[in-house]
């Protein structure tokens, strides 16, 4: 098994600039942002608003 | 504190398994097949009530085996095994350690804590009989939701794992810039987890606390609406998941590369932005939710997850039909699938898969997502026969086709019985598809999900159901217990592999210590940890042709359920 010394292929890649939506996808960070807000903000926000928005009957 | 750097390189394909990670692949592997086992013995129990002409079990014990099959097959089997998926795409592809293995080993052993106390909820006490979706103010003993709590702490304390994993993978530079498509796929699969399981945490604590006595009620509306958030995401989770198993084995078996990385990882983009939204497709009948929410999570966001799944329907084809034209494989349209590896269960069962969730599942998907078509089939038989066409005949198949390749990769065992793996994805593909696709044929006529007697015979507002109906009642249990042949078959031949097999013993073999965590790349591993596109989308013309079939039979399909509904509501 080689070591860390051995193995830097891919270093001389990154000449040209990552394209900014590349970075995006290469940000798991971000991408478990964007995966947790958004159905946060338009299924259970959203709908929990609509349900409590209902009269309660008399 | 001393961190475990040792590695064992699979003299078959080069992939690199870090120590404490093998031995979490393979417990939570191990562990999703007992509660396979246990899901399908229930399954059987199902199917033989369902039969009306059989018709076995007693309401009650009925409502209990139905409660057991959805839980252990839905929750249990398949996110214990999406686990061992996690931790094979983070630390294997990547060929780095796996992060915090005494944190992983918690999470694992709350999981199996969790799935247990919930078994016991549900058999011992015999008190939770309230279905998979336990509907408040239908309520279960306190252990019920508290398996269910422990279990997805467990998970949710796994997927952290996994992206520490790629945080030391960055770290200790065994990748850079993009990870494999395979783990970009876990990456979405974990992602969608979070959002899942932080929304069961939201419901299901308060309902604990409700069993308890400490909250006074839960507003049964509020329960459906977050709890679907849960409960449908939990199966996207799957899609994601099987999906990465899809790219995996087209690697694996065909070296192939995908046609594009782009578009690859855009559609997985669209799963991690819109695919939970689908969730709001059971909430389509319900009162207290406008249109404006339900036709704006459904028929617009949910249609990106549906061109997700299209994009990845053709891409997975297409990549492999690229791999065998690239071979030699390039007389007329079909060569490359003619000549593919059909004795492969590895293949067989991913194509199967493939094929069954696009033409079964996806299609079912997008009318149960359409607010007026759902109108025809909510809460009927076809909402079980899309569920199984997605997570049985998609999923499960996929999972067990990859398992194909990592009990000699994994487990270190030759296959036991090829044979009988040889013929089990056919014969488990065959007999879902049967069931499933009758399931949704009753559903459309109107036969209602769940009820133990959907004749409702004797009862003062009973129904008069088509003999169709009880033919396609007759000719789905012949389907699932063909399934249920076919999933006895996987187990035997995993289980003795497994524990029994022939060992597969590699002269010189040794764990070897890597500095770093790091290791060279092996040219036998080299697809399936790769980056790059095959860049040739004009050779798959044949793919292209089975997507034309498909887009066909979608339309069709659509426009029938249309007229239909016409028929259903005349206008007059």
């Amino acid at each position: 098994m080689a070591d860390q010394n051995q193995t830097n292929a891919y270093d001389d890649v990154y000449d040209e600039p990552v394209p900014i939506m590349q970075q995006i996808m290469d940000n798991p960070w971000i991408l478990l942002f964007l995966g947790v807000v958004i159905p946060t903000v338009l299924y259970l926000i959203w709908g929990v608003m609509e349900i409590i928005s209902i009269p309660v009957a008399p | 504190m001393a961190v475990n750097r040792m590695f064992r390189t699979c003299p078959t394909t080069g992939l690199k398994f870090h120590q404490p990670a093998e031995a979490l692949i393979r417990w939570n592997a191990v562990v999703g097949v007992v509660f396979l086992l246990v899901g399908g013995i229930l399954a059987l129990l199902v199917t033989l009530t369902r039969w009306q002409a059989v018709h076995l079990l007693p309401p009650d014990m009925f409502y209990m085996v139905l409660t057991g099959h959805g839980l252990n097959m839905l929750v249990f089997w398949i996110i214990f095994f999406e686990i061992a998926v996690l931790y094979f795409a983070g630390s294997t592809l990547l060929g780095c350690r796996l992060a915090t293995p005494k944190v992983a080993w918690a999470g694992f052993w709350l999981m199996v804590i969790g799935g247990l106390m919930n078994n016991y909820a549900v058999f011992i006490r015999g008190d939770s009989s309230v279905m998979f979706t336990s509907y408040a103010p239908m309520g279960a003993h306190w252990s019920f939701y508290l398996g269910l709590i422990l279990f997805a702490v467990g998970a949710l304390i796994a997927c952290f794992v996994f992206f520490g994993t790629l945080a030391v993978g960055k770290a200790e530079r065994t990748y850079n810039g993009s990870v494999p498509l395979v783990t970009f796929g876990a990456v979405t699969a974990a992602i969608i987890a979070v959002f899942t399981i932080a929304s069961g945490a939201i419901i299901l604590i308060p309902t604990f606390g409700w069993s308890i006595g400490m909250v006074p009620s839960i507003d049964s509306l509020m329960y459906r609406q977050i709890w679907w958030a849960f409960g449908h995401s939990s199966q996207q989770i799957n899609v994601s998941a099987h999906v990465a198993v899809w790219y995996a084995v087209a690697a694996i078996v065909f070296g192939a590369k995908p046609m594009s990385e782009k578009v690859s990882r855009t559609a997985f983009l669209l799963y991690i932005l819109f695919i939970t939204l689908a969730s709001a497709h059971h909430l389509l009948a319900d009162p207290g939710l406008t249109s404006k929410w339900k036709i704006l999570n459904t028929s617009y966001f949910l249609y990106l997850a549906v061109l997700a799944s299209m994009v990845h329907g053709l891409t997975v084809p297409g990549s492999i039909e690229v791999a065998q034209r690239a071979k030699g494989f390039n007389r007329g349209l079909f060569e490359w699938l003619r000549k593919a590896p059909w004795g492969n269960p590895a293949f067989s069962g991913v194509f199967i898969s493939l094929i069954g969730f696009g033409f079964l599942g996806g299609i079912s998907g997008v009318i149960l997502g359409t607010e007026q078509l759902n109108l025809i089939m909510h809460n009927t038989l076809y909402v079980p026969g899309h569920f199984h066409a997605t997570v049985v005949l998609g999923t499960s198949l996929a999972f067990m086709a990859i398992t194909y390749f990592l009990i000699p990769v994994l487990f270190r065992r030759e296959l036991a019985f090829p044979g009988v793996a040889k013929w089990q994805p056919y014969v488990f593909g065959l007999g879902m598809a049967i069931f499933s696709l009758f399931m949704m044929g009753a559903g459309t006529l109107g036969v209602p999900r769940r009820h133990w007697d959907v004749s409702f015979s004797g009862n003062p507002l009973g129904f008069e159901f088509p003999g169709t109906a009880w033919l396609m009642i007759g000719l789905l249990a012949i389907g699932g217990l063909l399934a249920i042949v076919g999933g006895a078959m996987y187990l035997l031949v995993t289980v003795y592999s497994v524990f029994l097999g022939k060992k597969i013993e590699t002269p010189g073999f040794q764990h070897v210590t890597a500095k770093a965590g790091m290791a060279a790349p092996a040219p036998a591993a080299a697809p399936l940890t790769g980056y790059g596109s095959s860049g040739h989308a004009a050779s798959a013309s044949g793919t292209f042709v089975l997507a034309m079939v498909f887009l066909v039979s979608f339309v069709l399909y659509y426009f029938i359920n249309w007229k239909y509904l016409s028929t259903v509501w005349p206008l007059r």
